[in-house]
Order: C-alpha cells, then structure tokens, then sequence
C-alpha cells in the first residue's frame, strides 16, 4: 500500500479537479467547484514522487518482547503499588494471585492472562521462602515471556493487620447488610463483608 | 468472548464504578491495620481534588474537596 503512496498523492490532485461533484456525494452547501493555486500544484508536482507516505501509529510503538523459545526457569515479578514499588524485576519460583476467578498459582511458562484481584492474600515463593500480602484489589498481567506484573492499590504484610479490628469490621458490616435499603448501600456493605471476610481467612491461614 | 453475555459484579449493577469500589476496599484495608501502620497509612487516604461545573461555554465556581488544611 505504501509503495503506491507517490502515485496516489498525484493522482488526488488531478482526481479532485475532475470529480469534484461526483466526489462529495454527501455536501450540499459547497461551492461549486474548488479553486486551484497552480504555484502550490507546480511545487507539489515537484515534491510529491519524492516524500514518503505518513508514518502510522503502528510505526511508532516498540515491538512486543520477544517470547523464548524455552520455557524460562524463573519468573520475573513486578508488584507496584500507587506510592512505592514492593518488588522490582525480582526472579522466583511462583506467586499465587487472589484472582476473581480463585486463587491462581502462577508458574514460568504460564500462558498469557489478565486477571483482576479480588481482596486476598498474594504469595510470592522462592526457594522455601514466602513472603505473603494483603492486597486490597488490583490486576495481575501475565506476560507471553513470564514477565508478571501486578498492580494493587493498597498491600500489607498479614502480620501488619489487627484481628479485633477485622472482626470487629466483619461484624459492623454483617449487620449493615441485613439492615441496608437501597442498592447503593447494600453494595457498600455486601463489599465490607467481603473484604473483612477475605482478612479474617488470610489471618487464620 | 463473552462480550455482553458476562454476569456483572454486583458494585456495578449497583452503579459503582470499579475505582469507587478499588478505593472502598483499599480504605477498608487500612482501618485494619495495626497502630504504627495505621497512622503511616492515615496520609494515603486523604483526598485533594476540585471539580468545575460548565454551563453555556463558563466555567462556574469549582467546588473543592480537600482532606489536607492547606488552602
């Protein structure tokens, strides 16, 4: 398509003079027939066969990264949150991700997915070591090269919550979602029920 | 795909959108918190934002939303 690019830049020059009513099916109010400045179409002329044809968006962006041919050994986690990044390009064994969907295990190798998080605890294990968080909700992107990236709004280590507080949270909410009226409050109180819920089970297990 | 046949999250056949119930669910996370996190956390909360009303091409007074005492 771009090869014919000179060609076609002519050919809308002197297209236009001689279609100019047929050519615009759909102007009503437009002036007879448009007038030309033989200087520009001189120099055009000129220009024209030389120039290259626009560069689209598509030129622009970088390409994918390659997938390998061989399944990496190692995952590569990103886990950012809106003020500080937690980890940063780190290489482990598999993190488990709270998804909507259930608990994901996610290993190298792992085909490509989009999850959103649900309120749940995220696990990163390397080695024989786990470091677990909280994560309020987010999304995890699972790239073709087991690049993992995963972006919450809010992530705590579990030791850092207090169990009164949760239970005390679960029970206020319970109870705001028996006695809730309109749709909007019973959203509000059905999510508090779910994300107590989700602390009290990453703080028992 | 599951283009219009996917069951909607009950936030949003409530009508919220998922950064409203993103930021219910963070906020509920942090009242969870054990006391030096929590107060560390007390600043991630707070909320600076004006919103300016148009009508007939002016723009009105804005009206601002500010959690932080500056003025």
């Amino acid at each position: 398509m771009y090869r014919q690019a000179p060609r076609l830049l002519i050919r809308a020059l002197t297209g236009g003079r001689r279609g100019a009513p047929a050519g615009r099916p759909f102007s009503t109010d437009v002036p007879a027939a448009p007038s030309e400045d033989a200087a520009f179409v001189e120099a055009w002329r000129k220009v024209a066969p030389n120039i290259d044809p626009p560069k689209t968006p598509l030129a622009f962006m970088k390409p994918r990264p390659p997938t390998p041919s061989s399944i990496p050994s190692k995952l590569t986690v990103n886990f950012v949150l809106p003020y500080q990044s937690e980890i940063s390009n780190k290489e482990v064994d598999m993190v488990i991700v709270p998804a909507t969907t259930g608990q994901m295990g996610v290993l190298p190798g792992h085909v490509s997915t989009i999850a959103e998080l649900k309120p749940g605890v995220l696990s990163v294990h390397e080695g024989s070591e786990v470091t677990k968080y909280f994560v309020s909700s987010g999304f995890a992107f699972i790239h073709a090269n087991s690049v993992t990236d995963i972006v919450a709004v809010e992530a705590v280590p579990v030791d850092h919550l207090d169990q009164s507080l949760v239970q005390k949270g679960l029970a206020d909410f319970t109870q705001k979602l028996n006695s809730a009226t309109t749709d909007l409050e019973k959203a509000e109180a059905q999510i508090g029920v779910d994300v107590h819920s989700a602390l009290n089970a990453a703080l028992s297990g | 795909m599951a283009s219009s046949g996917a069951a909607v999250p009950f936030w949003r056949a409530a009508g919220m959108t998922y950064i409203t119930y993103s930021n219910i669910c963070s906020s509920l996370v942090r009242s969870c918190l054990k006391e030096p996190y929590k107060s560390e956390a007390a600043s991630r909360e707070k909320v600076h934002f004006a919103v300016t009303k148009w009508a007939d091409g002016k723009p009105e007074k804005p009206s601002i939303r500010s959690d932080s005492s500056e003025d």
